[in-house]
């Protein structure tokens, strides 16, 4: 899959509780994530990443805490999957990682899944008008 | 690299496909087997709309159905949601309805709905329809596909964001 490429720009203000939502609903390890979210400062911090990527001294800095602190918190979160970081030089940025990303392919498949079950029901409705018509004896409409 | 058969968003199961054809736009095709005439019909008669709109899988009730489906017209259509006191409703406008051709309508539940298009064309017989979704940017396309994945409304965020907060 595309990944990281398919990543949104800039995700909407709120989007972030679509991805929780999702993640409670389809990813199988929620219990770790729920602990990793159940601190607002982590929760902070995927809120800033789903804005931008961060350093962790911009991160710390942000938040008003140590650099210590905050290399905590961040390893929370990267062994959750909910951010994932990388070094260049001496600054490690943070980014979300792959299971905060909700794979657009999969959204698509269960947009296609809704319409699909409403078709179904659709199809019933359609042939009870069609072996109604027939009944009638007339077969085109208006 | 570019395997996109394996994941061609169009592939077809139940014979429902779905393409993001654009940032802001959806496809949805599905071929009924009916001629137009009936299956227009179903689309713009409240009553038949009931019975399909939101079938049994969606785990929410359709409790009452408005469709004013001529051009201009209003639709509202409410639910009852698990959890929920008060019915969930979705309306708006319909911008252009041309018989057994075109319906064209409004989202206006939400500040950055979509307008969905729905063509009806016959061959041999059937049915082809097209639904095409087009949203005012790609955000709010994202924020829909994201809500539509989970199958979720707004209210049920608020109730996750409780959740969350209690948690700390």
């Amino acid at each position: 899959m595309r990944g990281l490429l398919a990543r949104p720009a800039a995700l909407a203000n709120g989007q972030l509780l679509h991805i929780l939502n999702y993640m409670v609903q389809y990813q199988p390890h929620f219990d770790v994530s729920f602990a990793a979210l159940s601190d607002a400062t982590r929760r902070g911090v995927l809120e800033q990443l789903v804005q931008s990527d961060a350093s962790i001294t911009q991160l710390a800095d942000r938040f008003g805490m140590t650099l210590t602190g905050m290399k905590k918190h961040v390893s929370v979160l990267e062994q959750a999957g909910l951010v994932a970081t990388r070094k260049v030089g001496r600054v490690r940025t943070c980014r979300l990682g792959a299971r905060a990303l909700a794979d657009e392919a999969a959204w698509i498949e269960r947009y296609r899944q809704r319409w699909a079950e409403r078709f179904n029901a659709l199809d019933t409705i359609v042939e009870e008008l069609r072996q109604q018509e027939e009944a009638d004896g007339h077969d085109t409409g208006e | 690299m570019d395997t996109t058969r394996a994941n061609d968003p169009a592939e077809i199961k139940d014979g429902t496909t779905t393409e993001r054809t654009s940032d802001r736009e959806l496809v949805v095709t599905r071929t009924f087997n009916a001629p137009v005439h009936l299956v227009f019909k179903a689309w713009t008669t409240p009553d038949l709309l009931m019975r399909w709109w939101a079938p049994e899988s969606f785990g929410i009730n359709l409790v009452s159905c408005e469709a004013d489906a001529r051009t201009g017209g209003r639709y509202r259509f409410a639910f009852d949601v698990p959890g929920q006191s008060e019915p969930v409703a979705f309306f708006g406008t319909y911008l252009d309805v041309t018989p057994l051709k075109r319906l064209v309508w409004t989202n206006e539940e939400t500040d950055d709905g979509s307008v969905t298009t729905v063509t009806f064309e016959e061959r041999d017989g059937k049915t082809h329809l097209v639904l095409h979704d087009r949203y005012p940017s790609k955000d709010a396309l994202d924020a829909a596909l994201a809500s539509e994945s989970t199958g979720a409304f707004p209210e049920q965020f608020d109730q996750l964001d409780v959740v969350l907060a209690s948690a700390d």
